[in-house]
């Protein structure tokens, strides 16, 4: 599954909401419910949930170089979680860590398992991270923009272990990211987010092929195409992305910046509606939106 | 319009770092960021040049400015040879030519207003004063989108892409004829990087500019460029149009590039070839012997590891350095 959208549309917020890792205060889980493996994990005791978070819900964050503590060995990072969730003994988790290193592609991973975080390039670093999250085999990855920060070969790399993984272990994966272009050749389904609310939700070939959102129609065109050769012109979102301090509750929040906004999108927020097989959308228009966007 | 007209041109261009060590502070090694890097850009052309973080794009583009003494090779501007100038006779040529930076946060100083940060060249080329600086500062704010009145806040009250627009009417401000971009919509938001790049091509065609367009995004590149030049480890691997570069790529490690960029498309993106590399790109200091790029090169070939591949022209306007490519 995919999480898409602009900076500060809330999906990091989100991912970390399923983790209940949100600083409170400032923060707080104002409502709703998160339901994993049939438990509502807002519910639970901090008990529970710590068993829950690393074990059967494990994260990967975007910048590797912060989340890997620098003064310990990957080792004693690898080998933390291997003990306190799957108890395992110390040359078990010797092992396993070995295991895991060789999985992600680490070179050489039983002599580089005593190195610590500095010594390893980025894209290593990152790799580190994945076998930290798969360690305990989770039914949950969640990947937050796990490949902006490393370059492309390299994201391509993690991107094709991250997948592999998946088939072999069967493990369900969040990405969330604000590249299309990965959302098109690894997301299954996917969740457009603009100012803190779900727009649009669908296979990811019917939100390519037939997107109902204006904003999605936006975000798939305002990227350059490495396979178009006519130098069409880039779709233009106008303005900025909505302060979410300060956005009102009654109008659409994509409307100021919408093209085929009516005066009915500035009176009421749209709430996500169904406007095909597995395919929803939050928007006044969404089912004219074909036509609108055929008569351009 | 591009013309025949060569207006920047790099020959052998070698830029090495020394790498001290030791209580003397003794050199101990080179970082070669660039190794005998040699192109051309014709005037009002744009040049695109992409590559992997470390690989020299950014030195490169330094180079052409002459913001370094470089080791060796020379540089040439409007057919000078610029190498070795200096003092205020570069003053004068830096004139018509700019920088645009990657970090519009970190780029524009955030104790002087927008209108001093753009109108500072004005001033210190001693161009012109008054009343007359004023109207070029609003025009300059106009010319990117911005409004005069604009001038008299400061960077924090600007949101990112607001402020790449500063950057840009600050390299505007001496009407360059060439212009560096580096890595200019990198930093920014997917909506915002398209506005970004469509005002700079509308500036080239306005303004007639020339631009060395640095950017790992190879489909941003693409969109924006004449022809693209692909970088590895302080080298150009191959230089061609930038549909060729797509259509016919031939340098194994332009292959693997194009490969791993997505196309925003599932049905078009999940019927490409995808090459895999393995492992990080390779220390500067010590470069691997023979071709560069042979440790990740699946097609290597024990040729690769003995001899360096020289660039050549392989028909039309295509340039490859790999052993493997012939006429």
């Amino acid at each position: 599954m995919g999480l898409v959208g602009e900076s500060a549309c809330g999906k990091s917020v989100s991912a970390l909401s399923i983790m209940r890792l949100i600083p409170n205060p400032p923060g707080m889980i104002v409502g709703g419910e998160i339901i994993f493996e049939g438990r509502d994990l807002l519910k639970v005791s901090e008990e529970e949930i710590r068993h829950i978070r690393g074990n059967r819900i494990s994260m990967v964050f975007q910048e590797a170089t912060t989340s890997l503590n620098p003064v310990l060995t990957v080792k004693r990072q690898l080998t933390e979680s291997l003990e306190l969730h799957r108890r395992l003994g110390k040359q078990a988790a010797h092992d396993e860590a070995v295991r895991l290193l060789k999985l992600v592609g680490i070179p050489d991973a039983e002599r580089r398992l005593n190195d610590y975080p500095h010594q390893f390039s980025g894209g290593m670093q990152q790799r580190i991270m994945f076998a930290i999250a798969v360690s305990c085999n989770p039914s949950l990855i969640i990947a937050d923009e796990p490949t902006t920060s490393v370059d492309v070969t390299v994201q391509a790399q993690l991107l094709e272990i991250m997948n592999n993984l998946r088939k072999e272990f069967g493990t369900a994966v969040i990405i969330i990211t604000h590249n299309m272009g990965v959302v098109a050749r690894y997301v299954d389904h996917v969740h457009v987010m603009y100012a803190g609310r779900l727009t649009e939700s669908g296979p990811t070939e019917v939100i390519y092929g037939q997107p109902r959102h204006p904003y999605t129609i936006g975000l798939i065109n305002s990227v350059p195409r490495l396979d178009l050769r006519r130098k069409r012109d880039l779709y233009i979102i106008p303005g900025l992305p909505p302060n979410l301090a300060r956005l009102p509750k009654t109008i659409c929040a994509f409307s100021p910046r919408c093209k085929y906004a009516i005066s009915e999108c500035r009176e009421q927020r749209p709430e996500l509606e169904q406007v095909g097989e597995d395919h929803y959308a939050a928007c006044l228009r969404s089912k004219e939106i074909p036509e609108l966007v055929e008569a351009g | 319009m591009a013309t025949n007209e060569v207006l920047v041109e790099l020959k052998d261009v070698r830029m090495y770092f020394p790498v001290l060590a030791g209580l003397l502070r003794s050199k101990v090694a080179d970082v070669k960021a660039v190794d005998g890097v040699s192109f051309f850009i014709r005037n009002g052309e744009t040049l695109g040049l992409v590559g992997e973080s470390g690989c020299g794009k950014t030195t490169t583009g330094r180079c052409v400015l002459r913001l370094y003494d470089i080791t060796s090779g020379k540089v040439y501007f409007e057919g000078h040879d610029i190498t070795k100038w200096r003092g205020e006779r570069l003053r004068r040529i830096r004139r018509n030519m700019q920088l645009i930076f990657q970090d519009p946060y970190s780029s524009l100083d955030p104790r002087m207003t927008a209108g001093d940060i753009i109108g500072e060249p004005l001033l210190v080329h001693k161009l012109v004063k008054g009343k007359e600086y004023r109207e070029q500062v609003n025009e300059l704010l106009r010319m990117v989108e911005l409004e005069p009145r604009m001038a008299r806040r400061y960077p924090h009250e600007f949101s990112g892409g607001q402020r790449q627009r500063i950057g840009i009417a600050r390299a505007l401000a001496l009407r360059p004829k060439f212009i560096v971009c580096d890595e200019p919509v990198s930093a920014l938001d997917v909506s915002i990087q398209a506005q970004i790049i469509t005002l700079l091509m509308r500036l080239r065609e306005e303004l007639n500019l020339t631009y060395l367009f640095i950017a790992h995004d190879l489909s941003v590149v693409r969109h924006i460029s004449d022809r693209v030049a692909v970088m590895y480890l302080g080298k150009i691997v191959e230089i061609t149009s930038s549909d060729e570069l797509y259509d016919n790529p031939l340098h194994p490690y332009s292959l693997a590039l194009l490969s791993a960029i997505p196309i925003p498309d599932p049905v078009v993106d999940r019927q490409r070839k995808r090459i895999l590399l393995t492992g990080d790109v390779p220390s500067p200091i010590f470069p691997p012997p023979g071709c560069n790029f042979h440790p990740r090169c699946n097609l290597a070939q024990d040729i690769c590891r003995q001899a360096e591949p020289e660039l050549k022209n392989i028909g039309g306007e295509h340039w490859v350095a790999c052993h493997l490519v012939s006429k």
